[in-house]
């Protein structure tokens, strides 16, 4: 048989406890769920060796800022299980920070899926979301000397970067 | 065609001044730097190619900068890349050109208002002779690039023109008779 979002969402909460879910979206097309970012890498870890659901493949891990009067960043992750052909979209809520000193700090999931190492190393790159337990959290792809984090929507880019004026 | 290459075609002995011997063996061999940075390198790669034959002007792309004296700047100048292309620029030989191919080397291009990353214009990291405009310019855009540099080349002067108008400004014709 082929799972539904509300069977894995209710696998997930006999294996954890209600607690885990923050909250679920299911009026869009793909139905996501919420969880507390303390339990992220272990649902992941669960949801991977599993033997309904074997989410193998982490199709994509992507943040999103909600801007500073929500104050929250999401970190969304696109699961896909290669043999049941499953897809699941979790997400994890967090306050965002000043962008400088103050980051957002989740959980890196780089053990359960190795393919998370540069999608988080990205999310850091242009979010500023610090990854605990990365192996090698380094920006990827501006340069290490960059200041501030792009896509964050209060980001304003610097004046010159070594010399040479940012701005046109 | 200099008049330079027209004299070939009459006799032994070829009469030139020393600055347009000069001028006409730089210009008859620009050797740019193989190297690109986006799509515009894809429409430089066809120039390169055979169909398009810039081997007739003498054009030669070589693999070091050591080699080179033309640097064509074909693509998005990201500020990661700036330093490497001051660095490529700095190992070339004097004397040397630069061509900057496309908008984005132009003045930063599609990125100009929302490109944290792109330098706007080559101009601001190496001095720029020439302009290609075109996004990406055709083959025989950056050709036509490449016969304006020559042009450029064609009319340089080993004195400096400024120094040149400062004597004629000094010494008047009756001075010198004088």
């Amino acid at each position: 048989m082929s799972y539904t979002f509300q069977d894995i969402k209710e696998a997930i909460q006999t294996q954890f406890g209600t607690q885990v879910v923050v909250s679920e979206n299911t009026a869009l097309q793909q139905p996501q769920l919420v969880l507390s970012k303390e339990s992220i890498k272990n649902v992941c870890l669960f949801l991977r060796d599993d033997n309904r659901f074997f989410f193998d493949q982490l199709s994509c891990l992507s943040a999103l800022d909600n801007g500073p009067v929500k104050n929250t960043i999401e970190i969304i992750y696109h699961l896909y299980s290669i043999p049941f052909n499953l897809f699941f979209i979790l997400k994890v809520e967090v306050e965002r920070g000043d962008g400088k000193e103050d980051l957002p700090e989740v959980p890196s999931i780089v053990d359960v899926w190795r393919t998370a190492d540069w999608h988080e190393r990205e999310a850091f790159d242009m979010y500023g979301i610090k990854f605990s337990g990365h192996p090698d959290l380094r920006r990827i792809l501006l340069p290490a000397d960059w200041e501030g984090y792009p896509l964050r929507k209060d980001y304003t880019e610097q004046e010159y970067y070594h010399g040479i004026k940012v701005a046109y | 065609m200099s008049l330079l290459d027209h004299k070939f075609g009459q006799g032994g002995i070829v009469v030139s001044q020393l600055e347009d011997v000069l001028n006409w063996a730089r210009l008859s061999s620009l050797f740019p730097m193989s190297f690109g940075l986006a799509c515009c390198a894809i429409e430089m790669m066809q120039t390169f190619t055979s169909g398009y034959d810039l081997d007739r002007f003498g054009i030669i792309p070589r693999p070091s900068p050591r080699q080179s004296d033309v640097m064509i700047v074909a693509g998005t100048v990201t500020f990661k890349m700036a330093d490497r292309i001051r660095r490529l620029y700095e190992q070339m030989p004097e004397p040397r050109y630069v061509i900057s191919m496309g908008s984005c080397s132009n003045c930063g291009g599609p990125y100009w208002e929302h490109g944290y990353h792109v330098v706007k214009g080559v101009d601001r990291i190496v001095p720029v002779d020439i302009y290609v405009p075109g996004c990406p310019p055709r083959p025989e855009a950056l050709i036509g690039g490449f016969l304006k540099l020559q042009e450029k080349i064609r009319k340089e002067t080993l004195v400096a023109p400024k120094a040149v108008e400062r004597f004629l400004a000094n010494h008047t014709a009756e001075q010198t008779i004088a």
